[in-house]
């Protein structure tokens, strides 16, 4: 009988919501494409998107092939490659090579993988852990103090040391490296759907149906839920971009992916010492994450505008 | 107020009590053994097992955590693994170059932001204004090392302005220690410019909509007057809590930037005593940190009532 009535209320509340939500609207899509943010970010991180699957039309050499004759050479050098078969062949380095010979081309276009495995691994695993917490925070009194005092306590700390302390104390991978950025990133997650959920909980449609006895998982799943997508997509977007960063940040204070791997910091790491006389090492590198997070942060800007004007900046 | 300073004071208690923890955890529940890496390679096992007795690694954990809580309450931070030095003079010895540091960076970023930030908003749609904006995006995304190589290529390597890198101490003179933070400072200030002025941008737009500034305009104050008296004063709040959001996170670019400008401050020191496994030393700096950004919040949260007298707590 029970479950009947808060059928019955849910689907009244459903529609009085709808009823509400009539308004006079171009559809999603065609005003994110109006918002020039997301056509410029969307379009460069498309660029270095496609440099994931296209990195063996662009490059023939291996990233990690350590070539002594080939020892920083400076853009545009020819590099004496031999191939299977022993033949010698020059080749010319677009961006030089680094003080192993290896090209530093071919390693900035691998490099792109990596870092956006971690980008888009770390958005989402902290979106899900961080909306997983959030929405037991807002919504249970009790477990709300001892959850934020602990969020807090992360919060306080430093994300970078945070994350160098998780990585260098469990060990330089992968794996490793996004579990630590993740870490630092799931408090401000946490907050940020708190806070929706407290104002949604003192909603009349809420409030409706939990007098109707509609068991409170239902009531996370359709009516908290839903109001959480928006801000998370955008706050996803930004956590995107700070994780590439981080990772990059990691990786070139020596403390993130193992050296042998081509990421972006790996790069920079390893011109750092020879970077007064060949500063190709650190400049191309730094170019191209500089452009993906730009990318990124000025796509979360438009998608803010346009789907959620709400979200601030939050740090 | 009083009583919501002293609540605000108090609930600083939890928050470092839950920062103790996860670092004493952190430490202790990793893989790895400080005392293997004290003794060096050529070590025997009993040589480690009586270095683990020493540094008292051999406690179980609910007692190493009550030592550790109880000299924390003393305000005994204990001593280094390596340097067998107090960790508090450690700590003295770097904060210098990393005070300066953020000092200047502030300074810097303030006295950029600030003023272009508000010109910004006032002269809305101009190229200035667009300027202002595109930079503000631009600065948020490139990262703090790769700004650091590139001031270090131009100033340095190039023009041979500024020395590469290093630090100089404020006793060996004033000029020196001032003209070896500027391009340090500089880089490091490029992202909280372009957080401040986006921030004066839009909370100065959004008072120059109010009545109160027409009122101003109509009595025949002048521009100026309009801006720094009424505008800018009245769009303090926002602009102040993003001032004090850049000191609290200031802390993460100082890391980076200290390694890169090669500046023995203590950022390098935490990440020498994070990869050593120099557990005294890293608590107390990240309990250190915690503590100032804590502070910093409370400050902020403070100071609101100063700049506009209708908060009330």
């Amino acid at each position: 009988m029970q479950t009947d009535q808060s059928d019955i209320g849910d689907s009244l509340i459903d529609q009085s919501v709808e009823g509400d939500n009539v308004r006079k609207q171009a559809p999603l899509w065609s005003r994110l494409l109006r918002s020039p943010s997301v056509i410029i970010g969307g379009l460069l991180l498309v660029f270095i998107v496609s440099l994931v699957p296209s990195a063996k039309l662009l490059t023939s050499l291996d990233p990690t092939e350590i070539n002594p004759r080939n020892r920083n050479k400076p853009p545009g050098a020819e590099m004496v490659m031999k191939n299977d078969s022993g033949e010698r062949y020059t080749l010319t380095s677009r961006m030089g090579t680094d003080k192993l010979g290896r090209d530093v081309f071919t390693r900035v276009v691998y490099g792109a993988r990596v870092s956006l495995i971690v980008g888009l691994s770390v958005a989402i695993i902290s979106v899900a852990v961080g909306l997983f917490i959030g929405l037991i925070a807002g919504y249970f009194r009790l477990a709300d103090a001892v959850i934020m005092r602990v969020m807090d306590g992360l919060m306080a700390i430093p994300a970078i040391l945070l994350a160098i302390a998780l990585v260098s104390l469990s060990g330089a991978s992968l794996f490793t490296v996004i579990v630590a950025i993740v870490i630092p990133e799931i408090p401000r997650v946490v907050r940020l759907v708190r806070s929706i959920v407290l104002s949604i909980r003192e909603e009349p449609y809420v409030e409706a149906a939990i007098s109707v006895g509609t068991p409170t998982a239902k009531i996370l799943y359709r009516h908290v839920l839903p109001n959480t997508i928006a801000p998370l997509i955008v706050h996803g977007t930004f956590i995107c971009g700070s994780a590439i960063l981080l990772e990059a940040i990691l990786s070139f204070l020596g403390v993130g992916v193992p050296p042998e791997i081509p990421t972006w910091g790996n790069i920079m790491a390893q011109g750092r010492d020879l970077f007064q006389i060949h500063p190709h090492n650190i400049f191309y590198p730094g170019i191209f994450l500089t452009l993906t997070v730009l990318a990124i942060n000025m796509l979360g800007d438009g998608l803010r505008d346009t789907i959620d004007p709400r979200v601030s900046r939050e740090f | 107020m009083w009583p919501y300073l002293i609540r605000r004071i108090l609930a600083v208690i939890p928050v470092l009590l839950v920062v103790s923890i996860i670092v004493f955890l952190m430490l202790r529940l990793t893989p790895g053994d400080p005392a293997s890496n004290i003794a060096g390679d050529a070590a025997t096992t009993e040589d480690i097992a009586k270095l683990r007795v020493q540094l008292g690694l051999e406690e179980p954990l609910p007692v190493q955590f009550a030592i550790y809580i109880k000299n924390l309450l003393r305000g005994d931070f204990g001593e280094s693994f390596y340097y067998k030095r107090s960790v508090i003079s450690m700590i003295g010895d770097s904060v210098e170059p990393t005070l300066s540091l953020a000092l200047f960076t502030i300074v810097i970023a303030c006295v950029i932001a600030v003023p272009f930030g508000t010109l910004a908003a006032f002269k809305q749609g101009s190229w200035l204004d667009r300027i202002v904006m595109g930079f503000s995006v631009v600065g948020f995304s490139v990262p703090v090392f790769v700004i650091g190589y590139v001031l270090i290529y131009i100033f340095s390597v190039k023009l041979d302005w500024f020395p590469v890198q290093g630090y100089q101490n404020l006793s060996e003179g004033i000029a020196g220690w001032a003209y070896r933070l500027i391009l340090p400072s500089l880089a490091l200030s490029v992202i909280f410019i372009a957080l401040i002025a986006r921030m004066t941008r839009t909370s100065v737009l959004e008072v120059l909509n109010e009545d109160y500034i027409r009122t101003a305009k109509a009595k025949g104050l002048s521009q100026t007057r309009v801006l720094l008296k009424h505008a800018l004063r009245n769009a303090a709040v926002p602009i102040v809590t993003v001032i004090g959001i850049a000191i609290a996170i200031l802390m993460s670019g100082v890391v980076v930037t200290e390694s890169v400008f090669v500046i023995p401050g203590l950022g390098s020191l935490t990440l020498d005593a994070i990869q050593g496994r120099d557990y005294p030393t890293v608590q107390a700096l990240i309990i250190l940190f915690s503590v100032v950004y804590v502070m910093i919040n409370l400050f902020i949260d403070l100071l609101y009532t100063l700049l506009d007298p209708r908060i009330r707590y």
